[in-house]
């Protein structure tokens, strides 16, 4: 048995593997079909947990939070992160500087970003008071304080933290473009914009597709940063699926939604996951 | 200046000199505009976190201190209160400490023996074990603590350090081991084969070949796990107790606590604090951080 | 158990698949004690593979390998009494020289004085000694490699296997470590099998040759057999440079060929058992350089007129490129030849000179 230690020492990635991913995964799964409250039960109840769920408000909210989250942080982070990456791409000098402030926000716990921008954002003493003490006496600034807005507010932090990462990310996409082809575009007089367009995005439609399901699968988990910034408030109004999950779970003491909701999390990265799967992967079988 | 003038107007006449082009302008701009954006926060922590609180009811949260005064820094650290403990961050940052160093070491160690052994000694169903590691990395972490919940009482490890040192491994396992399955096959094959020739088994080529040669590796992995668990909050609150909350979950707890009047300066200054370990791995490490978040990034 | 005690390597029924492809397909060989065995052919057609089971490297689907007699299909590739030299040197690259050539040493538990005093002769034999200190960092390629042989040179072992060991290295310094091989064969008298997708090295080095093709072996046999006398249609053109000229057409009872504009006899050619008393499809093959311009031609049994399509200087020798009746005919000549393109020129050449090959089983007639 030649490989032998090799399978002893695999022990724990099997283990992981397994035990926890497919395990605990499929665990969940089946005890969202079941009435466990308090503690996990096998009270099959059929998908009773789902249409409770479902028309449960603060489900709702939540479900509405992360999709305007969710679209615009794509949105954003993408074009924030293409600029910065294209702008330093443009052989300027203090590169390493603008770097080092554009990404060190990604360093940061998201508690940390949170109670930061929370503060910045605070009416009373915060952005609204400067523009006010500034001379605008009406203005008001408060997104946190607004139903309406309070998802835009965690939306201002959550880019804060991210799109570092994303600039990252298109730099390095950016860089691995063939020098040939700028000298190229040049030689037939094609302006900088241009070539940005037509030529170079296209190239990078891999690095672009990396930069998305980084960014999304990164959404389904914000938790610590409304928790920090918000609480979920006011009211329910910046609830997020993955409170939903928390509070139902180890605060009210009804797993079955728990176990529902965290469900439906799954199932949304998969609707998001498998096209990029098949589109990165299925390919590469026929050759 | 630029390239694009040199190469039009070429030898004919002296090189223009136009340091302020329109471009320049636009570019150097825009990175500025940025830039105040990305700063903005850690200037307003800084500031706001040296003034007492009466100036910052008085003033502007972005200008400096009028006095500055170390006050908030020193309760931050060992006064603040969270619940019925009054002994300020200091214990949570010693808990972070305690939890860092050995999830660390134990989720690097298994990742690189896991990595070593998905890219040199493949066996019957490895490639399929690590197909599934990938993907958990994008299950969302709600759908399975609470099962691990389960598995750590009936292990007597719920709510212990190694409870949570054992998660950290978990959930770290499919970067970490996909960071070090990559680099240790771009270690050429043959040298593998001649220290299999030269006698070497599978823990004998780990430790005098490959480990030797995998440094720069390993320094990356520490980055990303250690600014990773120290930023950790959902784990922290999860797995362990109240006497053993990681320094996120203490800052949070003092900072959004709802009894007591406000102290926003104090407030800050444990923000930066909790900030303070990440930031200065972050700009001491510099590239090998950007590295690092790039292998882990760009997958494949 | 016990096989003819002049083998050195005996290789029975070998087969290895990946999944549905057989890599290498009932395979089997003898190597002699002292025999320098060289494995040539194309990429892909097995060879490392082959040299890789035999090192143990590989797992056999099927089939026994024997060294000095011994059953090693399933033993370590270290506890199978072999050396083996890497194409990219596989130096170990935290290690010192010294190190290199100590590791397998240590791994096998050999006394310290001992490993010192054979690290001290192997430094000798290859001229090392004052690179022993060095880490592989610091080596030129053609040092790589030597240290790499060293490193099978200090395990004093009967059989040393050699992957490619100088594909990446350039022309000249090849050509040097080809000669040096060839030197520590004759003074180690070792068996020695060589894996190469160069010719040139294998009819320089080999005792033998086997040439692989799809997992096959298609022939084994000294170089000179090998090149005079290729056993199929596929070893004939493999081997020589330029490759050698094929016309078909058919072989009728008489020996008379007749096909591509060529009509001939080809009484004198020394057949084989594939000949069969009828018309036969064949190939009709002549190496370049046997094919004779000029006024050689005159002596030669068949004779044609041609016009030079093309030439090549090469420096030593010129290649021709001639036409007649629409068919390229191939040729050498000096290096100082005057011809020119458009020359009407006359060639020729023996037919003992020729081979000859079935069109349906590509083998020897």
């Amino acid at each position: 048995m030649k490989n032998l230690n090799a399978k002893i020492a695999s022990i724990p990635m099997i283990f992981t593997a397994l035990v926890i991913f497919v395990g605990c995964t499929a665990w969940t799964i089946y005890h969202s079909f079941t009435n466990s409250r308090l503690l996990p039960n096998n009270n099959w109840v059929g998908f009773d947990q789902y249409e409770r769920l479902w028309d449960t408000k603060r489900w709702i909210v939540s479900v509405g939070n992360l999709a305007i989250y969710g679209v615009c942080s794509l949105v954003i982070s993408v074009i924030i992160g293409f600029v910065l990456a294209a702008l330093l791409d443009r052989k300027i000098r203090f590169e390493g500087v603008f770097r080092s402030i554009f990404l060190f926000p990604f360093a940061l716990s998201f508690i940390v970003t949170g109670l930061v921008w929370q503060w910045i954002l605070n009416p009373e003493f915060g952005v609204q008071k400067v523009l006010q003490s500034l001379g605008w006496e009406n203005v008001t600034f408060d997104p946190l304080y607004n139903p309406d807005l309070v998802i835009y507010g965690i939306l201002i932090a959550g880019i804060w933290q991210g799109s570092g990462l994303i600039m990252c990310v298109m730099l390095a996409g950016l860089r691995g473009i063939d020098g040939d082809i700028w000298k190229a575009t040049r030689v037939d007089g094609i302006k900088t914009w241009k070539t940005y367009i037509f030529v170079i995005i296209p190239m990078m439609k891999p690095v672009f597709v990396t930069a998305l399901v980084l960014i999304a699968s990164g959404i389904i988990k914000v938790y610590d940063l409304v928790l920090a910034q918000t609480s979920g408030g006011p009211g329910i109004a910046s609830e997020v699926p993955a409170k939903y999950v928390y509070d139902k779970m180890f605060n009210a003491q009804n797993l079955g939604q728990g176990f529902a909701a965290s469900t439906m999390m799954l199932v949304s990265v998969a609707i998001v996951l498998i096209p990029w799967a098949y589109l990165q992967f299925g390919g590469k079988k026929n050759d | 200046m630029t390239d694009e003038t040199n190469l039009v107007d070429g030898p004919r006449g002296p090189k223009p000199k136009r340091a302020f082009t329109r471009r320049n302008i636009f570019v150097y701009g825009t990175l500025l505009l940025f830039a105040v954006y990305y700063l903005l926060p850690l200037w307003v922590m800084v500031v706001t976190s040296l003034k007492g609180m009466p100036e910052i009811r008085m003033g502007n949260i972005f200008s400096p201190p009028v006095e500055v005064t170390f006050q908030p820094w020193v309760k931050a650290w060992s006064e603040a209160c969270t619940g019925i403990n009054c002994d300020g961050l200091s214990r949570g940052f010693w808990n972070s400490i305690k939890i860092l160093i050995p999830s660390t070491i134990v989720s690097i160690l298994i990742a690189s023996i896991n990595g070593y052994a998905l890219s040199k000694w493949r066996f019957k169903g490895s490639e399929t074990f690590f197909a599934i590691l990938v993907l958990g990395a994008f299950i969302p972490y709600q759908i399975m603590i609470y099962p691990i919940v389960i598995l750590l009482r009936e292990a007597g490890l719920y709510g212990s350090l190694w409870g949570l040192v054992l998660v950290h491994t978990i959930f770290g396992m499919p970067i970490m081991t996909l960071l070090f399955r990559n680099y240790f096959t771009g270690i050429p094959d043959e040298l593998f084969k001649a220290a299999r020739v030269d006698g070497a088994g599978f823990w004998g080529i780990f430790i005098k070949i490959m480990l030797p040669m995998s440094l720069p590796i390993i320094v990356v992995a520490m980055i990303l796990q250690i600014t990773g668990i120290w930023n950790d909050f959902l784990f922290g609150v999860i797995y362990t107790k109240p006497d053993l909350y990681p320094m996120t979950v203490q800052l949070n707890n003092i900072v959004n606590s709802v009894q007591g009047v406000k102290e926003y300066n104090v407030n800050m200054a444990a923000t930066l604090l909790t900030g303070l370990v990440p930031l200065v791995i972050y700009f001491i490490s510099g590239k090998l951080f950007v590295r690092g978040i790039a292998a882990g990034a760009v997958k494949g | 158990m016990s096989n003819n005690m002049q083998s050195s390597i005996s290789i029975r029924d070998l087969k290895l698949s990946f999944g549905s492809f057989d890599v290498l397909k009932n395979l089997n060989l003898e190597i002699g004690k002292g025999e320098f065995l060289v494995l040539l052919g194309s990429s892909g057609c097995g060879k490392s593979t082959l040299l890789n089971c035999i090192a143990g490297l590989l797992d056999v689907t099927d089939g026994q390998i024997f060294i000095n007699g011994k059953n090693v299909t399933w033993e370590e590739p270290s506890d199978r009494g072999i050396g083996m030299v890497f194409q990219s040197y596989a130096l170990y690259p935290q290690m010192t020289v010294k190190g290199n050539l100590a590791f397998g040493l240590k791994n096998a538990k050999v006394p310290k004085a001992e490993i010192e005093k054979r690290i001290a002769r192997t430094a000798e034999v290859l001229q090392i000694e004052s690179l022993l200190t060095r880490k592989p960092a610091a080596l030129s390629g053609g040092q790589r490699q030597r240290v790499a042989i060293g490193r099978a040179l200090v395990r004093h072992v009967d059989v040393f296997l050699f992957d490619e060991p100088l594909s990446n290295l350039d022309a000249k310094l090849r050509a040097d470590l080809r000669v040096e091989i060839k030197r520590l064969h004759h003074q180690l008298k070792n068996t020695m099998i060589y894996v190469t997708h160069d010719q040139v090295e294998a009819m320089t080095l080999a005792d033998r040759i086997a040439i692989m093709k799809g997992g096959v072996v298609m022939q084994l046999d000294s170089p000179s057999i090998i090149y005079n006398r290729p056993a199929n249609k596929y070893v004939a053109d493999f081997i020589g440079s330029p490759a050698m000229n094929f016309y078909q057409g058919t072989l009728d009872k008489d020996n008379n060929f007749r096909g591509d504009g060529l009509s001939l006899s080809v009484t004198g050619y020394p057949f084989e058992e594939g000949r069969v008393a009828q018309n036969q499809q064949v190939w009709l093959g002549i190496r370049p350089e046997h094919i004779r311009s000029a006024d050689a031609a005159q002596q030669c049994a068949v004779q044609m007129g041609a016009i030079v399509e093309l030439v090549e200087p090469m420096g030593s020798d010129t290649q021709i490129w001639s036409v007649v009746d629409k068919q390229n005919y191939r040729f050498r000549v000096d290096g100082q030849t005057e011809m020119t393109e458009g020359d009407s020129i006359r060639i020729g050449f023996d037919p003992e000179n020729l081979s000859l090959f079935d069109r349906d089983s590509e083998l020897r007639l």
